[in-house]
């Protein structure tokens, strides 16, 4: 690893100006305005905080904006299912085994981490396949792995799953949560009340998926995909080429389409290998996006051959309907009608500390990135200039 | 989350703990020695009689970490270090430490013994004399294999005045070396992560350091480690004390290739990564030269840096390297691994 990423290819000032420079030219050339910005949504976390962490937004045209999509899979994941996570903490002879992200995620009354502090054993975990080991372990109590990700994590869960079928360590589950990203664009793509003239594809669900599956949605919305390496210098790079394809459907010169700015990791198919682990060990079900609602064929269960690693069917976990709105205007914010800022609770009541909505408490949140990094940045106010 | 019970992000060095000491401890213990919240108190007097040609500074640490011996040192090497750190950073000449062990039910005994082997050769290290300790015996499982503290006297000789509050407009801002080494080792050197990287961790005595740059500059305003919370808490920590605004440069901080990896597979900020063996130092901007000149030719500056100058508005920020700008927070919390 030492020496073999070279960072500051990705990370140069005059590379990064000349592609703001372009951006600028693109962006007046496709007629983007303050008051009616050309819409980028990008639908990845890492996305999110990179945008964020590097200051992207500040530097880029009033006539261009960006939106952040529902890119985090902990702020994705409903309420109920989080309130399932800290029930299953809460059993006896259960170890519920967890991505750190989780942890602070606040249920309808607790969350992991003040259950953790009660005595729940709650472990986290960098891998699925460390889970694995605390079931091998411990082959007395049974591990609750909360499968929460996107096609990134789930392929890796699945592999998991399978070993654990292979070596026969039963006490092995999975909670299963995971989303798929295609299906959700669609939906995205089909919302009313405010504008979309592209998506930044995600990198990393790219290398599984293949960029081949962004084509429905470019074809039957007339929407650009890019996908796009988390570098700064490919994030403006990405947003140069889907400029590109606006200017050329506003111009009646082209339509839509997929292109890969992030060539040197994503092919057209994708791993083959991954996706035929997922159609063994997931099925499809309509999965329930946090804010947004029940969203058909958007989530990855497990499958029939599969399903004694399935948590549910191991443990009674009855958790009541939640109740009450917390006023948290995090489904507006993934469907991109709304950025942190519009919140009345952001920066308030609503801070990494004391969260009210997963996305200020995810690493990944798009809350949680704007609070951090650009606070101070205000919707209209792309300096970060005005006084809060 | 209103219930009030102690979380771990409480000792993670970030606003939390910061809360904690402030309002729970020095709420109830505060004196004029210990309101100053440096790295080390400085006493004056004790109990009416002077002392000659300086001041003492005094300081504690407790260490646990995760496992007992990592790559670039163990508990013994970072109890010694971290207390001797606490005390150069008042420009204190570190000379006595106390050593407390508190061990668990079951501890191999060569592992004690490598341990204190540690302690001795750090010490020795850094000059300075194990005056007095204690021992304690607890049930397994209670402590994770061992906690060690310390505590340590220093002597600031007269003329020497170094405080978080001292920093001012105009001043440049340095760092010793590579940031987030120790953090990220610790974070490797965990069997579960299954990294293969040569990381070490930076743990060492910065004595001899200190007292460079003081040659070099004798007007050095700040000297802090930027130990839990790392850089990005360490700066908040010295522009809240002096009420000014720090602007530093993410190109110019340097950070091995690997570690940058390393958190950005984990989704860490090397930022907010610990260092167990660097000084951020705050000065008047012409003696910059002569005091990256001084760090650099001692082994444990060779990487010495400036990396940003104070002035401007309150607050930290950081000048991204692709040209951005954006505030610098205090950590909060603890950083967590993230999903993907």
């Amino acid at each position: 690893m030492t020496g073999g990423i070279d960072f500051a290819a990705f990370r140069s000032e005059p590379a990064a100006n000349a592609l703001v420079g372009r951006i600028n030219r693109l962006t007046e050339r496709a007629g983007g305005t303050s008051e009616r910005p050309i819409a980028l949504m990008e639908v990845c976390g890492t996305h999110t905080v990179a945008i964020s962490r590097f200051g992207l937004r500040a530097m880029l045209p009033p006539g261009l904006r960006l939106l952040s999509g529902p890119g985090c899979p902990v702020c994705v994941t409903p309420l109920i299912e989080i309130d399932r996570s800290i029930a299953a903490a809460t059993m006896p002879d259960v170890i519920v085994a967890t991505f750190g992200d989780m942890m602070r995620v606040p249920g309808s009354h607790r969350s992991l981490e003040s259950v953790r502090a009660d005595g729940a054993d709650v472990r986290i975990v960098y891998s699925p396949m460390d889970a694995l080991e605390v079931a091998r372990k411990n082959p007395a109590k049974l591990v609750v792995f909360l499968g929460v990700g996107f096609e990134t994590t789930s392929p890796i869960i699945a592999a998991t799953i399978v070993a654990a079928a292979r070596e026969g360590i039963s006490n092995f589950t999975v909670l299963p949560f995971f989303k798929t990203v295609p299906a959700a664009l669609d939906m995205l793509a089909a919302v009313p009340g405010r504008p979309l003239d592209g998506f930044i594809c995600p990198g990393h669900v790219s290398v599984i998926i293949g960029s081949d599956a962004y084509l429905p949605v470019a074809r039957d919305r007339n929407i650009p995909c890019v996908v796009t390496g988390f570098e700064p210098l490919d994030i403006l790079a990405g947003v140069v080429m889907l400029l590109e394809q606006v200017v050329a459907i506003r111009e009646a010169t082209g339509s839509a389409g997929v292109a890969v700015q992030y060539s040197r990791a994503v092919t057209p198919e994708g791993n083959t290998t991954a996706q035929g682990l997922m159609d063994d060990v997931f099925a499809v079900y309509d999965a329930e996006w946090r804010g947004i609602g029940v969203v058909p064929a958007t989530g990855q269960t497990l499958s029939k051959k599969y399903e004694m690693f399935d948590a549910t069917k191991r443990l009674e976990i009855d958790v009541p309907t939640p109740v009450g709105e917390s006023g948290c205007i995090c489904g507006e914010i993934m469907l991109g009608r709304n950025l942190p800022p519009d919140c009345p609770h952001f920066g308030a009541a609503c801070t990494p500390r004391s969260p009210v909505g997963p996305c200020m408490v995810s690493t990944e949140g798009s809350c949680a990135a704007f609070y951090k990094y650009e606070q101070g940045w205000r919707s209209g106010d792309p300096d970060g200039t005005e006084e809060k | 989350m209103s219930e009030k019970k102690i979380r771990l992000a409480h000792g993670s060095g970030g606003t939390l703990m910061h809360e904690l000491i402030e309002d729970l401890i020095v709420g109830r213990l505060g004196n004029p020695a210990l309101d100053a919240l440096d790295d080390a108190a400085e006493i004056a007097d004790l109990g009416g009689h002077a002392i000659e040609g300086g001041l003492l500074a005094f300081t504690t640490d407790s260490f646990v970490v995760q496992p007992l011996f990592f790559p670039g040192g163990d508990i013994g090497t970072l109890a010694v270090a971290g207390t001797v750190n606490d005390l150069a950073m008042k420009g204190a000449t570190p000379l006595y430490l106390t050593l407390g062990l508190v061990l668990e039910e079951g501890m191999a005994m060569p592992d004690l013994e490598r341990v204190l082997d540690s302690i001795a050769m750090t010490a020795r290290g850094a000059g300075v004399a194990i005056a007095a300790g204690d021992t304690k015996v607890v049930e397994r499982g209670a402590v994770g294999g061992m906690i060690v503290n310390t505590a340590g006297i220093g002597f600031i000789p007269d003329g020497v005045n170094i405080s978080g509050a001292r920093a001012a407009d105009g001043d440049v801002v340095i760092i010793s070396g590579t940031i987030g080494d120790h953090e990220t080792s610790i974070l490797v050197a965990r069997e579960e992560l299954m990294l293969d990287t040569p990381i070490q961790s930076d743990c060492a005595c910065l004595g001899g350091l200190v007292r460079d740059a003081l040659d070099a500059c004798d007007d050095v305003h700040v000297l802090r480690d930027p130990t839990r919370g790392g850089l990005g808490t360490t700066l908040n920590e010295i522009a809240a004390r002096a009420g000014v605004g720090i602007t530093i440069r993410e190109d110019d901080i340097p950070m091995r290739q690997d570690v940058r990896a390393v958190c950005d597979i984990l989704g860490f900020d090397p930022l907010y990564m610990a260092n167990e063996g660097k000084a951020i130092i705050v000065a008047p901007a012409e003696s910059a030269d002569a005091i990256l000149a001084a760090l650099r030719a001692n082994p444990l500056g060779r990487d010495a840096a400036v990396i940003g100058e104070v002035g401007g508005e309150p607050g930290v920020r950081l000048r991204t390297s692709v040209g951005g700008l954006r505030p610098l927070l205090m950590l909060e919390g603890v950083q967590l691994p993230r999903i993907c």
